[in-house]
């Protein structure tokens, strides 16, 4: 009880205090010179976020990178060869083959899917249910997907796994492809005979890779069937007296007024695929061959403690999401422009 | 080239509005015919029907010699220009116009040349790169001509395609949209609720209301012979005058005042004589008012005095409004201005040389030829 109240009264001091602050500041701005107020006032409401930016996100990220240049002890500086470290052991250079998979095929099956049922659902009967069904499993968080998944994945000796009862329902159907229902799904890297090596992803990762479609098909989904609301009734009505069937009026006419809002989502899901941690951690650990960039970081810099090589796995993340954010940006632009803005 | 003919066709939505009733419309073969009609009164739901954007819920469309009710839109040989152009906004002006052709696989040079010829037609060959963003309403406006034209359709259809313009640019494209139609003898369905489109641009002018077709006729019949009181009120600007009157013999009382009406009056309106000793509602319109004082009819049995309430010097004309003390008359149109008060009110269309003021006594001198009267019953003209 002490405890709690000495944390009340620490939360209430500390925010009364930053106000107090900003107030102080304030006020002092109306005491500078008439043309330099403005511009005081507005460093005094920008200081806040400045401040919470730069220590909570420059500066870690600053020292991120430096550690990301130091040996595993922190102790000497090792220039490039952590990175070079990624990119010769096969384990971690895996890690980033996996990460790629992920962004590139969790991201287009996503943005299909979700254009799909978008455009289907669009005006059908039960559309609301539809779209709430397929937008649930993105209100879960990754770890509960992760689990629910695992059950679904799991083999002997447990006798959960849902998809071993399928497979085994289905009559001549190989064992390679779990005909004989006792697979261990997340285990197996190869699939129907194929056997990847230990350099290329598994099946198991292809797997996961599910669990992270369902998990954003919904957002997907939802953001599409809102874009292909807006577009203008009249314009489809124009398609169809020019000529256009359904389909043609859907790819010439929706799909490239809905860009702008395509790229947007396929931009938030290829982070999310970069950042895949949650699922990995939440199934196989990263066990298997099925370890991704992020999940292979916190493994190496917070479970073996090796900080140079962890940090320089978080520097390859940043360093993959900068081109995605230009990219985007210039894409945003690019359909500003066609639409003659 | 085609007619299109609707056969007592309805349309009735599902929540059972029913939108058209039994229309009846034969558009000829590269005839300009304009629907018009206030808010409301289905004339853009009667073009979507023949657009195929809605369905018919009975009765039977032709365009040419073929039934089109269950004919797909892109099926029914049509072009379309919509209210708000519809132009696609990630296309350039040339895929624009072009996007029907490369629809209908025709060649690329054919379709170089007849989105080339269209643009030339329409003074869009400069823009032709640009994307609709980047143009100005008019340039849109005929962008989206220019997409119908391309076509060579059996018909246009035009859903009130000036009605985003400003008044000089639409006075401007009224002209050319009337001319480019005669040029390339296309039969055109014209939707508007402006009256004076439609009586300056149709060979002849469908009225609609409420779903009802009121009259068909040439845009001089209309004005001079509306077969109701509806239409009588809602062709031409200021509208007719409208007021309750009371014939006695050849004497017709409205308020406190009264005018006397000729023999020939009655012999072009015989029916007029079945109410001798009843209501009946007269019109007159504002053009045929002058001041006495400078008019030519000197006839004191063809005037009436009323007090002047305001005058609108135009120039060319003085719009005079008075006030009369006859019962106002509802002419039926949802977007008319007046406001229906106690009295009827007037205007005339004076000659500037009258010295007419607001708050004085004027006497009016009344062309009693061009009188109209309806049957406060039916509605309807009294005619023959």
């Amino acid at each position: 009880m002490g405890d709690l109240i000495s944390a009340i009264i620490t939360v209430v001091v500390a925010i009364g205090g930053l106000l107090a602050l900003l107030g102080g500041l304030y006020w002092l701005t109306s005491k500078l010179p008439k043309k330099w107020q403005e511009g005081a006032r507005s460093w005094v409401f920008l200081l806040p976020t400045m401040v919470a930016l730069i220590v909570g996100l420059l500066i870690p990220t600053i020292r991120t990178i430096y550690l990301s240049l130091l040996d595993d002890n922190g102790k000497s500086f090792v220039g490039l060869s952590n990175f070079k470290v990624i990119f010769t052991t096969r384990g971690t250079r895996l890690t980033v083959f996996n990460s790629i998979v992920w962004v590139a095929l969790g991201t287009t099956v996503t943005v299909i899917i979700g254009l799909v049922v978008a455009r289907f659902a669009d005006g059908m009967r039960g559309e609301k249910s539809a779209k709430s069904a397929i937008f649930i499993p993105g209100a879960i968080s990754l770890v509960g997907a992760g689990i629910i998944w695992k059950f679904v994945y799991d083999g002997p000796p447990f006798e959960v796994g849902m998809l071993n009862s399928i497979t085994k329902s289905i009559p001549g159907l190989p064992a390679s492809m779990g005909g004989n229902g006792d697979r261990i799904w997340l285990l197996e890297r190869g699939f129907a005979g194929a056997d990847p090596p230990g350099s290329a992803p598994g099946f198991n990762t292809f797997l996961l890779i599910v669990i992270f479609i369902w998990a954003s098909a919904g957002f997907a989904t939802v953001i599409f069937s809102a874009a292909i609301k807006g577009v203008p009734d009249e314009l489809i009505e124009a398609a169809r007296v020019d000529g256009a069937t359904d389909r043609q009026a859907f790819y010439k006419v929706t799909l490239p007024y809905i860009r702008s809002t395509i790229v947007t989502v396929a931009t938030i899901v290829t982070i999310g695929g970069l950042k895949a941690f949650d699922i990995v951690a939440a199934t196989t650990g990263g066990r298997f061959g099925t370890s991704t960039i992020a999940n292979e970081f916190y493994v190496t810099k917070f479970v073996q403690g090796r900080g140079g090589l962890g940090s320089a796995l978080a520097v390859l993340i940043f360093v993959l999401v900068i081109p995605v954010v230009f990219m985007n940006r210039q894409a945003q632009k690019r359909a500003e422009e066609m639409m003659g803005a | 080239m085609a007619g299109v003919t609707l056969n007592s066709v309805n349309k009735v939505y599902d929540n059972g509005f029913h939108a058209i009733h039994d229309l009846d419309l034969d558009i000829q073969d590269e005839e300009f015919l304009v629907l018009v009609g206030p808010s409301g009164c289905g004339k853009s739901t009667a073009l979507r029907m023949v657009a195929g954007l809605e369905t018919i819920t009975s009765g039977e469309m032709r365009i040419g010699d073929r039934v089109v009710n269950d004919v797909e839109p892109k099926d029914r040989d049509i072009a379309m220009v919509f209210q708000n152009y519809a132009l696609y906004p990630h296309m350039s002006v040339y895929d624009n116009i072009g996007f029907a052709l490369k629809l209908a696989k025709v060649p690329k040079d054919e379709i170089d040349e007849r989105v080339r010829k269209a643009a030339g037609i329409l003074e869009l060959t400069s823009n032709l790169d640009r994307k609709p963003g980047q143009l100005s309403g008019g340039q849109r406006q005929r962008v989206a001509m220019g997409r119908a034209i391309v076509r060579q359709p059996s018909a246009f259809l035009m859903d009130e395609p000036l009605s985003n313009l400003d008044a000089k640019l639409r006075v401007q494209m009224r002209a050319e949209i009337a001319g480019l139609q005669r040029q390339l003898a296309v039969t055109t369905l014209y939707v508007t609720h402006d009256q004076i489109e439609a009586m300056t641009m149709g060979d002849r002018v469908a009225v609609l209301k409420d779903g009802y077709l009121q009259q068909v006729d040439t845009p001089q019949n209309l004005y001079d012979r509306p077969v109701n009181l509806f239409v009588a009120a809602f062709i031409g600007s200021p509208s007719m005058n409208l007021c309750e009157a009371q014939l006695n013999g050849s004497e017709l009382r409205f308020g406190s005042r009264s005018v006397a009406l000729p023999d020939s009056l009655f012999a072009a309106r015989p029916a007029l004589r079945g109410f001798d000793g009843r209501k009946v509602i007269m019109g007159f319109r504002p053009e045929d008012l002058e001041d006495a004082a400078i008019s030519g009819d000197q006839d004191p049995a063809h005037r009436f005095s009323a007090q002047v309430s305001l005058v609108e010097a135009l120039g060319s004309e003085l719009m005079v409004h008075f006030d009369l003390d006859a019962a106002p008359v509802d002419s039926g149109d949802p977007d008319a201005v007046e406001v229906i008060g106690e009295h009827a009110t007037g205007v005339g269309r004076f000659s500037p040389r009258s010295r007419v003021r607001p708050g004085e006594n004027v006497e009016v001198a009344l062309d009693v030829a061009n009188m109209h009267f309806f049957d406060p019953d039916s509605r309807l003209a009294v005619w023959g």
